[in-house]
């Protein structure tokens, strides 16, 4: 896969989506820039996870486009998107692990189904990403005999297995207690201090997740209030986007402004 | 009022329009990673094990007793008429047109089409078919194709164990319990069942197994598309209308099978 244009790794134009009668995007515009951190924020049901699942190709808007390093995701056929794909890696809000698969066959179930990897490669290749979200020893557990962190970390080591270029985290640390989000929050660091993927964090974790973050996004009323720099964020003039700030980290933040 | 009223009409046709469509198309991509390789002879042998061998037993006593009844009650109705010795006939041209290829469906409906479902529903209610998608893995050839394999082969061949057993089950009631000549019961049904009765019998079952497990597996893959609910609540009304459906369609279509090929 090519770079994007100026560095833009996914770009969403004008995208208007309507759920039967509710008019959920208003014209999305956003860039991603590649290798960097977006964090997108909302509240509750302003449709951040509709925006995800769109830069995904699982639902298709009513009107816009989605570009994937400068190609319309909208106008690939099934073969196309399918090697679009092979570049994400995704960890869903509830983890999505496959329920009747061991820990080691969900994380290894891309590399049997994608490549023609040997039986012994595949093994290394697991073990190092579950070194790497630091689990040992659950590799014959099922989903179900795991806490909520543990089958976030199994999610993230399968969303890493394939070496992706863009990786989405759809809420990484919604229903975690407070040390539990920490330790996401440390290994994520950890990773993308090494890594340095293009990384798309749809969550409402709001600040914490401001510490992760090289741009932040606001979504509401089905529109991007503003894709900016924490900082440039926290002293934005955007009334949804100082809002969001008062709401979240109260008024200190939001007493200042920034001259452009 | 009327614009309203048309409107409506309209809308409620597009809708049903766009769901026949959708279901349709995931058919031809199902059987068309059922038949492009490579084959998933594991899972295939899996699902083998869960919608065939499994039913065995369920499949066994329902044949049985459904050729015991059917050796009771047609004893009574041809002694009328002193036609005892067409007993054999009666029972196996029954079964195998009819009721074998009907009941067995029916049975596995029940019995695995609407685990078929749930664990479909299941599936697509926390996001692992999405999750699938998102790895390049095809959901219709990972998911579907073992299950439409593995149905299409069991179901005619759990057809054929039920129509084996019915007629034992048949001579059982009419020669042993109530003295129907052995030789007349196995000699009638030799002469009266031809190939014509077995080829509709396979074509039957061939036909239902494919509406069974389409019905039961397009109703869980589709589980946000007939507005049934969300969560649990949503899978369970699914599963229930998924076999009630696939019941209902078995019954059509056996009715159009009969009348096409009589």
């Amino acid at each position: 896969m090519t770079n994007g244009a100026n560095g833009i790794a996914i770009e969403l134009r004008g995208l208007n989506k309507t759920f039967g009668r509710q008019q959920v995007l208003r014209g999305v515009d956003l860039a991603i820039r590649e290798g960097c951190t977006t964090v997108i924020v909302g509240a509750s049901g302003q449709g951040k996870s509709v925006l995800i699942k769109h830069m995904l190709g699982l639902l298709r808007p009513d009107e816009g486009e989605v570009l994937i390093y400068g190609k319309d995701l909208l106008k690939m056929n099934r073969r196309e998107l399918n090697e679009t794909r092979q570049n994400f890696g995704v960890l869903f809000q509830g983890a999505a692990l496959f329920d009747s698969l061991t820990v080691y066959e969900n994380i290894a179930l891309p590399l049997l189904e994608r490549t023609k990897l040997s039986s012994g490669e595949i093994h290394r290749r697991v073990r190092e990403k579950l070194d790497l979200v630091d689990l040992e020893g659950v590799e014959e557990k099922y989903p179900a005999q795991l806490s909520g962190g543990m089958k976030k970390r199994v999610g993230l080591a399968r969303a890493l297995i394939l070496e992706p270029k863009v990786i989405f985290l759809d809420e990484p640390t919604t229903g975690l207690d407070v040390k539990m989000s920490k330790e996401i929050y440390r290994l994520f660091e950890a990773m993308q201090n090494k890594l340095r993927l293009t990384v798309v964090i749809v969550s409402h974790d709001a600040p914490k997740i401001f510490k992760l973050a090289d741009y932040i996004a606001l979504i509401a009323e089905g529109k991007i209030q503003g894709c900016v720099p924490p900082e440039e964020f926290q002293l934005s003039s955007n009334p949804y986007i100082r809002r969001f700030v008062e709401d979240t980290m109260g008024n200190i933040y939001a007493s200042g402004e920034i001259k452009t | 009022m009327v614009i309203s009223l048309l409107n409506r009409i309209g809308g409620w046709t597009i809708e049903n329009l766009d769901r026949r469509g959708q279901e349709t198309i995931f058919l031809f991509n199902c059987l068309l990673a059922s038949i492009a390789p490579p084959y998933k002879f594991k899972a295939i042998l899996h699902q083998m094990l869960f919608i065939g061998a499994s039913s065995v037993f369920v499949i066994f006593f329902t044949g049985a007793f459904t050729g015991m009844v059917l050796g009771l009650q047609g004893y009574y109705s041809l002694r009328q008429f002193g036609a005892e010795g067409a007993l054999g006939s009666a029972v196996g041209l029954s079964l195998i047109r009819e009721l074998g290829p009907v009941l067995t469906a029916l049975m596995v409906t029940g019995r695995a089409g609407s685990a078929i479902c749930a664990e479909i529903g299941i599936m697509r209610n926390s996001d692992q078919i999405d999750a699938l998608e998102c790895m390049a893995i095809d959901p219709h050839k990972y998911i579907m194709s073992p299950k439409f394999t593995a149905a299409i082969l069991c179901i005619p061949l759990l057809t054929s164990i039920f129509d084996v057993v019915g007629i034992f089950g048949g001579a059982l009631v009419g020669v042993k319990l109530l003295g129907v000549n052995e030789g007349a019961y196995f000699q009638g049904l030799y002469k009266s069942v031809v190939w014509a009765d077995v080829y509709m019998g396979i074509v039957k079952s061939l036909v239902f197994a494919l509406l069974m497990v389409w019905i039961c597996s397009s109703r869980g893959f589709f589980l946000y598309m007939y507005k049934v609910g969300f969560g649990s609540e949503g899978v369970s009304r699914a599963t229930t209308q998924a076999v009630v459906m696939s019941s209902v369609t078995i019954l059509v279509a056996d009715y159009l099978i009969t009348s096409i090929m009589l």
